[in-house]
C-alpha cells in the first residue's frame, strides 16, 4: 500500500481471530473472538484516528490556522497520536498529563515535540482536565480540541472503526472497547446499533488504585459529555491484576504483545464469551487492541509473577 | 446472607474508615437499605433525591456495572461483591 502521507496511512486495521482464547472456535456454534489489530496505526495506538478527526474538523471550522498551539488533557496516548498531527501538519501541542503515567509516554511525546505540563497523581485524569480547562481559559489562543466532548472523537469511530468492523465481520455479535473519553464505543457503537441492532456494545472499564479515586467530593466525578449510555448494553469494571492477567493471555497464547488496557478489553470479552458459550449459542465477538505493549514495558507489566506486577502498577494510569 | 461492599476512600467517613463492610439486602435497593441502617448518611451520598443513582457514582456487582443489569433493582446472591466507585475521566 502506498501513502502520499503518514495520516493517510491510518485505520483499515487488520482484525485477527484469537483460535486458541476463543471458547470454541470451530462446530456448529462457534463463539470466537476476533481482535482489532489497532496499535498498527502511524502511532501505535487507536486514539490516531480521533486525533486526525478533531485536527481536521478544527481546522474546517477555522479555529485551528497555520502556526496555532494545540492543547489537550491526556493519559498519554490520545497526546502521542496529536503530537504526530501537529508534527505533520504545522502545529504546537501542549499536553497536560498526570505524573503518573508511565516514562515511554514523557519520551515520546518530547520526542514528537510536545511541551508537557504535568497534573498532580492524585485525581487521575480529573485534574489534567482541570489544569488543561484552568490553562485554556489563561490562553485564549491555545486551541483546546477537549477529546472528551469533541464530537469528532466519535465521529473517527463511526466513520472507520465501525464500518471496518462490520464489513470484516458481518456476523458480528458482540464489540468490545475500552471506556475513556468513550469516544469509540459511542462511534463505532452508534454505527452498528444503526446498520446491525443485534449487536450488542460491551464497555470495559480500567480499576485503577485509590489514588486515582482521590476526589474530595463525589461531585468532582466526572462524565465525559460524549457519553450517553443508551448506546451500550453492558459495562465492566476490570482490575489491574485481570487486565495483566489477559494481556499476559493474549501473548502467550496468540502471539499479540498488547497495552494493559487491551487485557482490560479482552477480559470483558471473554466474559462475554463465557456466558454465551454456556447457552450454546454462537458469536462473533469483535475487541479492540488499543495500542501494543511497547509503551509499559517500564511499568513491569510484563516482569516477574502477576501479582508483583499488579502491585507495581497500583497508582498507575495504564489506559 | 453477607455481601460484601468496597467503599471508596471518600466515602470512608460513614464506614469508620474501613476499606469495605458487610450488608444484606436480596437487591441493591435493600442492601443500600441495610447499609444505611449500619452507616447512617451513606445512602444519601449514593442515591439522589430523585431516587435514582447519583450521576457521579458508579456500583459494580460482580464488577458489572449495575446500571445495565437494572440498577437499584439488581438481584444480589450470598457471595457477590459489591464495589462502590466515583466516576472519573479516562483516556
Amino acid at each position: 500500500m502506498r501513502y502520499d502521507s503518514l495520516t493517510d496511512a491510518l485505520g483499515e486495521t487488520p482484525l485477527v481471530g484469537l483460535p486458541r482464547l476463543s471458547p470454541r472456535w470451530t462446530g456448529d456454534a462457534p463463539v470466537r473472538l476476533w481482535a482489532k489489530l489497532e496499535d498498527r496505526n502511524p502511532t501505535g495506538s487507536i486514539k490516531d484516528r480521533a486525533a486526525l478527526f478533531m485536527v481536521r474538523a478544527a481546522e474546517a471550522d477555522g479555529r485551528l490556522t497555520p502556526g496555532c498551539t494545540i492543547l489537550e488533557p491526556t493519559s498519554g496516548n490520545t497526546g502521542i497520536s496529536l503530537a504526530m498531527v501537529a508534527r505533520v501538519r504545522g502545529y504546537g501541542l501542549v499536553c497536560v498529563m498526570p505524573e503518573n503515567t508511565s516514562v515511554e509516554r514523557r519520551q515520546l511525546l518530547e520526542m514528537f515535540g510536545a511541551r508537557i505540563i504535568f497534573s498532580p497523581a492524585a485525581g487521575g485524569s480529573n485534574q489534567a482536565v482541570a489544569v488543561a480547562k484552568k490553562l485554556a481559559a489563561e490562553n485564549p489562543d491555545w486551541v483546546m480540541l477537549y477529546q472528551y466532548g469533541n464530537a469528532a472523537n466519535a465521529q473517527a469511530h463511526y466513520e472507520g472503526t465501525g464500518p471496518e468492523i462490520l464489513r470484516d465481520l458481518p456476523t458480528l455479535t458482540h464489540f468490545v472497547a475500552g471506556l475513556g473519553t468513550t469516544g469509540t464505543l459511542m462511534g463505532a457503537g452508534r454505527y452498528l446499533r444503526e446498520k446491525a441492532p443485534d449487536v450488542q456494545i460491551v464497555a470495559a472499564e480500567p480499576r485503577y488504585g485509590e489514588l486515582v479515586y482521590g476526589l474530595r467530593n463525589i461531585d468532582e466525578g466526572f462524565v465525559p459529555e460524549l457519553y450517553d449510555d443508551g448506546v451500550l448494553t453492558s459495562r465492566f469494571s476490570v482490575t489491574s491484576y485481570d487486565a495483566l492477567r489477559r494481556t499476559r493471555d493474549l501473548i502467550e497464547h496468540e502471539g499479540i504483545f498488547a497495552g494493559i488496557s487491551s487485557g482490560a478489553i479482552l477480559h470483558a470479552a471473554l466474559s462475554i464469551a463465557d456466558r454465551v458459550a454456556a447457552t450454546g449459542e454462537p458469536a462473533d465477538i469483535a475487541f479492540i487492541v488499543a495500542d501494543g505493549g511497547w509503551k509499559y514495558l517500564s511499568t513491569g507489566a510484563y516482569d516477574g509473577s502477576l501479582q508483583h506486577a499488579a502491585e507495581k502498577l497500583e497508582g498507575q494510569l495504564w489506559a | 446472607m453477607a455481601i460484601e461492599v468496597k467503599i471508596p476512600t471518600i466515602l470512608r467517613t460513614y464506614t469508620g474508615g474501613a476499606k469495605s463492610v458487610e450488608a444484606k439486602g436480596d437487591t441493591l435497593s435493600a442492601l443500600f437499605d441495610d447499609l444505611d441502617a449500619n452507616h447512617p448518611g451513606l445512602k444519601g451520598r449514593l442515591i439522589t433525591d430523585e431516587g435514582g443513582l447519583h450521576r457521579f457514582v458508579n456500583v459494580y456487582v460482580n464488577d458489572e456495572d449495575v446500571r445495565f443489569t437494572g440498577s437499584l433493582d439488581t438481584a444480589l446472591k450470598d457471595g457477590d461483591s459489591v464495589t462502590i466507585l466515583p466516576a472519573v475521566a479516562g483516556g
